[in-house]
């Protein structure tokens, strides 16, 4: 048996997980990470995509948007500033995640007209989203 | 002296307003609960994020690049003032003690010689600072709207600062709300949110253990993170905010329901004096009108 770790997963409305985990496979900023006990203390930002926790009965998946995960050695805190079950992302409700952020992409090319970093930022943002849409539950 | 009917009347109306405030003060119990809890949900969230921040302001904050929303313009000429108040009346003071905090800061920054800017969330905070100082208005936020306030509001809030900040319209900003203490108390509260400040004394020494990784970086990190902190910061607030008016209304109503029920027992005694009185008089004339025969 892994060794187990506290994971808690929070939105700024709810708490949508707290449970033992023994790995915890993260969206980072710069890439899929996993945690598992006894990590190196890290703090890293999401983008947008599929959270999963693997424990004792099963492994859950989450849908995260923006914000951070904290990891250390005996837990994991993911900060969320959207967060919802796998299961509760339909459509709709990605057709819609995915115009604001195509909105959101296109102020910052108007705000940002000769500076790459932010409407790059806001592209990538945008295409994690529109991947995220590959997950959805037919 | 009233007439019966007079009094009777009174007594009929004070009675409907009396069902009225308890009908009110039972839904405020109820709205508080559940505005209690969602405070309590939000908690953990702030909390953390309030932590991780303040570690990192701490590491980066003495640095060049620390960003803008940490450091501030380097000014501090123009003041924006962000009053959350309730839609709606019939509570007390929660209102009243708001706009008096904020009163006195806009005195005192005036007096320093500070350009002030309002921006009031809440029907009641506008009508009431609009008497004085509806030349210092830049915005209102409507949530009569919104039934249960959530993160998407305090988001939208967020970045309707956040865009003036970078327009270079105010150097620093300030949420005033109330702080919930219980039914009877709330406590008017101000706050700095841009630039973010921290209480470096409250968990400075327990966060020291641990030396993070960050990822992608210690600057990215913040960096994502400031807007957002204000965000939550402002999303407290409402909640607490929320929570504050109904336990209010809740302690307002309760003193309204006693009072009309004090009036009604005064009322009822008076009622039954004169009723006696009058057949008292009616008596003395009939024995009267015997005695002459």
């Amino acid at each position: 048996m892994a060794e187990m770790m506290q994971f808690d997963l929070v939105s700024p409305e709810r708490r949508l997980a707290s449970v033992e985990a023994s790995e915890v496979r993260i969206p980072g900023a710069d890439g899929d990470m996993t945690a598992m006990a006894d990590h190196a203390p890290t703090i890293t930002t999401l983008r947008p995509g599929v959270l999963s926790v693997t424990h004792a009965s099963g492994t859950d998946e989450y849908i995260v948007l923006g914000g951070f995960a904290d990891i250390s050695g005996t837990a994991v805190t993911v900060l969320a500033e959207r967060a919802l079950p796998k299961g509760e992302l339909d459509r709709e409700t990605h057709e819609s995640l995915v115009e604001e952020f195509r909105a959101a992409h296109e102020k910052a090319k108007d705000t940002f007209q000769n500076e790459p970093g932010p409407v790059d930022d806001a592209a990538k943002l945008l295409s994690d989203m529109v991947a995220l849409g590959d997950h959805i539950n037919a | 002296m009233p007439s019966l009917k007079d009094l009777k009347n009174r007594i009929e109306s004070v009675k409907s307003t009396r069902k009225i405030t308890k009908a009110m003060q039972m839904v405020a119990a109820a709205k508080l609960r559940r505005a209690q809890d969602a405070a309590e949900m939000a908690r953990p969230y702030a909390e953390k994020m309030e932590t991780v921040m303040s570690g990192l302001a701490r590491s980066v904050g003495a640095s060049e690049s620390a960003p803008r929303l940490l450091s501030g313009t380097g000014k501090d000429d123009v003041h924006l003032l962000v009053v959350m108040t309730a839609e709606r009346g019939l509570c007390g003071g929660f209102n009243s003690t708001i706009v008096r905090k904020a009163r006195q800061r806009i005195d005192s920054l005036r007096a320093a010689g500070k350009t002030i800017k309002i921006l009031t969330v809440g029907k009641k905070g506008r009508e009431q600072l609009k008497r004085d100082h509806a030349d210092l208005f830049v915005g209102h936020v409507d949530l009569s709207e919104v039934k249960r306030i959530g993160y998407a509001n305090a988001a939208e809030i967020a970045a309707n600062l956040l865009d003036r900040f970078d327009a270079g319209e105010f150097d620093v900003a300030t949420i005033y709300y109330n702080r919930f203490q219980s039914v009877i108390s709330q406590i008017p509260t101000e706050q700095q949110v841009i630039p973010a400040s921290f209480d470096d004394a409250e968990d400075g020494a327990e966060e020291t253990g641990t030396l993070y990784d960050y990822e992608p970086s210690e600057e990215a990190v913040l960096e994502d993170l400031l807007p957002r902190g204000v965000a939550t910061q402002i999303f407290t607030a409402l909640l607490e905010n929320a929570a504050s008016e109904q336990g209010a209304r809740m302690s307002a109503m309760d003193n309204a329901t006693r009072n009309a029920g004090e009036m009604i027992e005064n009322l009822t005694i008076q009622y039954n004096r004169s009723r006696q009185a009058v057949i008292t008089n009616e008596l003395i004339e009939i024995i009267s009108g015997a005695e002459a025969l």
